[in-house]
């Protein structure tokens, strides 16, 4: 591929106790694709995504984003470089409304927050990129719902919301549809997939639909280790992955 | 009546008692209600400063108490030694403990839940300890406040009504200046971290120095109350410092209801004339003081405040 890796992931590499949640892991992310990264519980996908968003420091490797060394970056200087991401299990800020939540994320990227007399709420530059975000995601009419009183499919697409409402360049999402009933994990996956191309997205999910409707590459974690990379149709044929996660009956 | 409303009514009630409490103190020849009065208020500050932190911001500062004894040492101290000048005193007071909330809460701020309370408690008490040292200073038995602060032109403080007022005046910027505080970006960061600061810091928030930031200002405020309190008694202890005093402000804020900073001002009047009521019926009225608190606790989650003002705003 001609494009410049939006991610660059060599080597990276954790250890907890006894266990080997990363084991030199290398990862390319290019711009506009989705790339999904799938494999058994266990496998170290979470612990991947909170070394790529700052959360958790590795023990060896580099990570890269658009071109720059963000290994040692902490997750508030990431987000502000361009990543942003969702989490696994559904977090927001639950007695802010709906556009609270969509306009701190917008406020974190625009000016300095030290300012401490004129009310958040009547600032226009906020509120308005505020709820365009709820808009992309169908949450338009529910903007003054606290965001804990939201039905848990909505409190998903919030959080959605709220990293795009910070513009970046690369979205991690840590397994969208967990927890979600059929339609609301197919209106989900309809919505992710009008991203699809204009922001590059990094997808952790369980949910094999998703996967193979969404991903233009798919990279199959087993035992901390990245055993498989391609387009969905060639993983699907991967004899390895099949035995290691897919299951004979999946294809 | 929204609850909007009926919290701005309880507000301008509260703001019209606590003004005529000077005459009517003079009509009914009981100036022992001025100073009683002029006492719940400059407590009230000290509540207001730690609910930022605490209602607001999640930090459960168990020394608070810590600010109120430097303020009334910068007060006490430059008195003894006849600089007696208000505005330096007063300055001195809100510096000195801007800085050491800056050193108690860089080194606390980068713990949180039960370590955070111990170690802010731990500070609190080493400036206890450090108060009972200052020998020059009357040690553990303090010393008399050798002159109130002097500011010149119409405020004296040796006149209770002026006193009074000046209190008043302080209390109701620090609420105005509050309620903008915690609506401002500032403040909105604040609050968001409290409620989730993994999605804070996700978002892009170094939520580090902003509670750093409140975690200052809300020290120095309470200095400022200290400075106020040691003109108030006109004697000064390292009691003001003790943890039982922390544990006190603290509960003025839960009584009167965390997170709504007129809550804590009921809660200081509350718990001050509780105190002086019962005092005067029983000598052991923390016997019954004890489980009327406990009640409030758990039956008025969102304090005496929230009982009166209804659904939550906000």
């Amino acid at each position: 591929m001609l494009t410049r890796p939006v991610l660059d992931v060599r080597a990276l590499s954790k250890r907890f106790g006894g266990l080997q949640a990363s084991d030199r892991i290398d990862l390319e992310v290019v711009s506009g694709e989705t790339h999904a990264i799938i494999g058994p519980n266990g496998a170290g996908k979470t612990t991947l995504i909170g070394q790529l968003a700052g959360d958790l420091r590795p023990d060896d490797g580099v990570i890269r984003f658009m071109d720059r060394d963000v290994t040692r970056l902490d997750a508030p200087s990431r987000s502000q470089l361009g990543l942003a991401r969702s989490f696994q299990i559904t977090s927001i800020f639950p007695e802010l409304s709906a556009l609270d939540n969509a306009a701190l994320a917008v406020q974190a990227h625009r000016g300095s927050s030290f300012r401490f007399w004129r009310p958040a709420r009547e600032e226009r530059a906020l509120r308005e990129p505020a709820q365009k975000a709820l808009e992309s995601v169908g949450l338009g009419a529910r903007r003054e719902v606290a965001a804990a009183n939201l039905a848990h499919g909505e409190q998903r697409q919030l959080e959605i919301a709220m990293a795009l409402a910070t513009e970046p360049r690369l979205l991690l999402l840590d397994e969208p549809v967990a927890g979600m009933g059929l339609d609301e994990s197919q209106r989900m996956v309809r919505f992710l997939a009008t991203l699809k191309g204009r922001i590059t997205i990094v997808l952790v999910e369980h949910d094999m639909d998703a996967v193979f409707t969404l991903a233009d590459r798919i990279s199959v974690m087993v035992y901390g280790r990245i055993i498989a990379t391609g387009p969905p149709a060639e993983v699907r044929g991967n004899v390895e992955v099949r035995r290691a996660y897919l299951g004979e009956d999946a294809c | 009546m929204t609850a909007d409303r009926r919290r701005d009514v309880i507000v301008a009630v509260g703001g019209v008692l606590l003004a005529l409490v000077p005459p009517i103190a003079a009509l009914t020849d009981q100036p022992f209600y001025l100073d009683l009065f002029r006492r719940m208020m400059i407590f009230a500050i000290a509540a207001v400063s730690l609910d930022l932190i605490l209602g607001y911001g999640g930090m459960v500062s168990f020394g608070h108490a810590a600010y109120l004894g430097i303020g009334a040492y910068a007060v006490g101290i430059p008195a003894y030694h006849g600089i007696t000048n208000g505005f330096v005193q007063l300055g001195l007071a809100v510096a000195a403990s801007a800085l050491v909330a800056l050193v108690i809460g860089a080194i606390s701020l980068r713990t949180s839940g039960v370590y955070f309370i111990m170690i802010t408690l731990a500070f609190a008490q080493m400036l206890y300890y450090l108060g009972i040292s200052l020998e020059t200073y009357g040690g553990d038995n303090g010393m008399r406040l050798a002159a109130r602060s002097r500011f010149g032109g119409p405020i004296d403080l040796a006149q209770p009504s002026t006193f009074y007022y000046l209190v008043l005046a302080i209390l109701v910027l620090l609420l105005v200046a509050g309620r903008r505080l915690v609506a401002s970006r500032f403040g909105m960061v604040v609050r968001a971290a409290k409620a989730n600061e993994p999605r804070a810091r996700a978002i892009g928030f170094s939520t580090a120095r902003y509670k750093l930031t409140a975690f200052v200002m809300a020290g120095a405020t309470a200095g400022l109350a200290g400075a106020l309190l040691a003109n108030q008694t006109e004697y000064l202890t390292p009691d003001f410092m003790h943890w039982t005093r922390s544990g006190e402000i603290m509960f003025m804020v839960i009584l009167g209801g965390m997170g709504s900073l007129f809550g804590p001002v009921i809660g200081a009047v509350a718990l001050l004339l509780l105190e002086d009521v019962l005092s005067a019926m029983t000598a052991h009225w923390q016997i019954i003081l004890g489980p009327i608190l406990i009640l409030v606790v758990l039956f008025a989650k969102r304090g005496l405040f929230g009982l009166l003002a209804g659904a939550r705003v906000d």
